[in-house]
């Protein structure tokens, strides 16, 4: 054991700066989609504005009218996208990471579902809206999550049990929102469509503000947190060897996330595969065996994005809300994983 | 000087004990194998002393401290622990992987600095791995994959390693390759090492002190030529056997006996 060259040194400085940069490297990428999508998104509609005209509205100079069509009607449906698009990104990174199962999103564990049943409970039976209605989707995600852990935990992480406990979840609360909705006499369809498969053309002003703030203070709590992913992908042994406290930190990440697919469903109901789809998009892109936190955010946001501008835009022959084309992109991902799922695992 | 002591432990899974008021005293600076029967407890012990399983009752202490009572990364930076069969995360680069060794060793925002780039380098160089710097951990051999863990303890610098069963899995030449690695680590940094082991002999060979376990409690401890004779390989694991000195080590080399060979 002699001393160590300053050249090998270096080199593995390097191979962490090139893993840096990687990094950055994709989440700059997802933030260029996201840019495009929104300016694609400002432009086209029904009334065809010039870039000028746009420009303009955003600013909220300019006609009166084009400045109602970005500020009220374009330009907040955009954010929400991103917004709740990165929350479910980041939340299903964190679930993955921490239960070390690439399956276990929270849409497929039915966390998202348990959040919008609480949602619906706290709009149609209490008449809530705002921190309370968020609130009351928090508690509907954390009874799922208590139901699940209770039920499945003991049998190990990885176990497929886990899983379908999960997904057992996910249809009950699924039904009882469909039922939930049936039972409404005002039954309006864009409420329904929202509590169901999940929209974001209804997210604006204060309900929009208070989305983005909650997410934007939950991220800074991950970015707290996220130092203690890398020791626990390596097991809970490994992870406890190093020095962390793996109960609690496995507690943390979970109640972080399942704050954020809360605060996301309680506005735009559970859109589906995204938390499922983005992190595992972003940890290939990353690949470098992280629980790629950030660049999953910046995936979710600029898929929820762009399926919402295809959605709107009647790519698929007609109007569809966003949680239809997530469906449509994410159904087919899930089957391939489960198909190679077994490969991969060794 | 530090120094690791299991004080009238014991351990169990779910209500059942495995191991009753044991004590042990690992020897500062020296290796230390433990051997056994399979299920006798001895990584479970190993375990505990790690703090990776609770304790029904006694204390483990470093330095005359109880490890219960320490911050866990303080303990990290002063025992290391190698579970048994570790599996690391998809995609991930060998010199990645070795750098999360350091995470006691850092902040809040756990930041990589310099100094921390150092000692990976070291651990990388120390245990031959370091040309596979930037391979995937899941590329590598089965060898190789276990040095790669093995310079994560290292890089964690600690002054005494544990490993439960390190050379499981392993073919005998590089059985042999990692335990010179210990033996090195050992003598040029003073660290000390205790391992769970399978294969008697080569416990025999490569231990200063040898733990033998039986049924959850010790057998005989001491020096492998005091501790391994026939009794004690009888009482341990049932089993008749010679024991003769390594022609090679000079230690005892345990030759079982078995039912159909025992006509010399």
């Amino acid at each position: 054991m002699t001393a160590v060259s300053t050249t090998s040194v270096t080199a593995i400085a390097g191979l962490r700066a090139v893993r840096r940069r990687r990094q950055v490297l994709v989440v700059t990428g997802m933030v260029v989609v996201v840019l495009a999508a929104g300016t694609g998104a400002l432009l086209v509609g029904a009334a065809g504005l010039t870039p000028g005209q746009a420009i303009l509205g955003a600013l909220g100079i300019g006609d009166k009218g084009d400045v109602f069509i970005i500020q009220l009607l374009r330009l907040p449906r955009i954010e929400a996208a991103v917004v709740v698009g990165a929350a479910f990104g980041l939340a299903g990174a964190l679930f993955q990471s921490t239960l070390r199962n690439p399956l276990a999103s929270p849409d497929i564990l039915g966390i998202s579902s348990g959040a919008s049943l609480g949602a619906v409970i706290g709009l149609l039976a209490l008449g809530l809206s705002g921190v309370a209605l968020s609130g009351l989707a928090f508690a509907g995600a954390g009874v799922v999550a208590l139901a699940i852990w209770l039920l499945a935990w003991r049998k190990g992480l990885h176990s497929i049990r886990f899983v379908l406990v999960g997904v057992g979840f996910a249809y009950l609360c699924s039904s009882l929102v469909a039922w939930s909705m049936a039972r409404v006499e005002e039954n309006e369809a864009a409420a329904v469509l929202v509590w169901t498969v999940g929209s974001v053309s209804d997210i604006r002003g204060e309900q929009l503000a208070f989305v983005a703030a909650g997410t934007l203070a939950l991220c800074a709590a991950v970015a707290v947190v996220s130092r203690n992913q890398g020791p626990l992908a390596l097991g809970d042994d490994n992870a406890r060897a190093l020095g962390v406290h793996v109960d609690a930190a496995r507690i943390g990440s979970l109640l972080l996330a399942v704050a954020l697919v809360a605060l996301a469903t309680s506005a735009a109901g559970p859109i589906a595969f995204v938390a499922l789809v983005a992190p595992a998009i972003a940890r290939r892109l990353v690949n470098d065996g992280g629980a790629a936190l950030a660049a999953s955010a910046a995936t979710g946001a600029a898929l929820t994005l762009v399926a919402d501008v295809v959605g709107q835009h009647g790519l698929l022959g007609v109007a569809a809300p966003v949680g239809i084309v997530t469906g449509l992109v994410g159904a087919p991902y899930l089957l391939w994983l489960l198909a190679t799922n077994e490969k991969r695992s060794r | 000087m530090t120094n690791l002591r299991a004080e009238g432990v014991s351990l169990g899974y779910d209500g059942l004990r495995v191991i009753e008021g044991l004590d042990l005293t690992l020897p500062d600076g020296k290796i230390t194998a433990v051997v056994g029967p399979n299920a006798c407890g001895k990584s479970t012990l190993l375990r505990g002393l790690a703090r990776l399983h609770p304790l029904d009752g006694g204390r483990v202490t470093l330095d005359g401290a109880d490890i219960t009572q320490m911050p866990r990364r303080e303990l990290a930076r002063k025992v290391g622990m190698l579970p048994q069969s570790s599996i690391a995360p998809d995609g991930v680069r060998v010199a990645e992987l070795v750098s999360r060794g350091r995470y006691p060793h850092q902040g809040w925002f756990g930041r990589h600095s310099s100094d921390d780039d150092a000692v990976v380098t070291t651990a990388l160089e120390s245990t031959g791995v370091a040309e596979l710097a930037d391979r995937p951990v899941a590329e590598l051999s089965g060898g190789q994959r276990q040095r790669v863990w093995i310079a994560m303890v290292l890089a964690q610098q600690t002054d005494i390693v544990l490993l439960d069963e390190p050379t499981t899995f392993l073919d005998v030449r590089h059985q042999l390759d990692l335990l010179d690695l210990l033996t090195e680590l050992n003598r040029d940094r003073g660290t000390t090492v205790a391992m769970v082991l399978h294969e008697l002999n080569l416990a025999a060979r490569y231990a200063d002190h040898l733990v033998v376990m039986s049924a959850g409690r010790i057998v005989a401890e001491g020096a492998p030529s005091d501790v391994l004779t026939r009794e004690v390989v009888d009482e341990a694991f049932g089993l008749q056997a010679q024991v003769v000195p390594d022609p090679v080590a000079g230690s005892p080399l345990v030759v079982p006996v078995g039912r159909y060979h025992s006509g010399a």
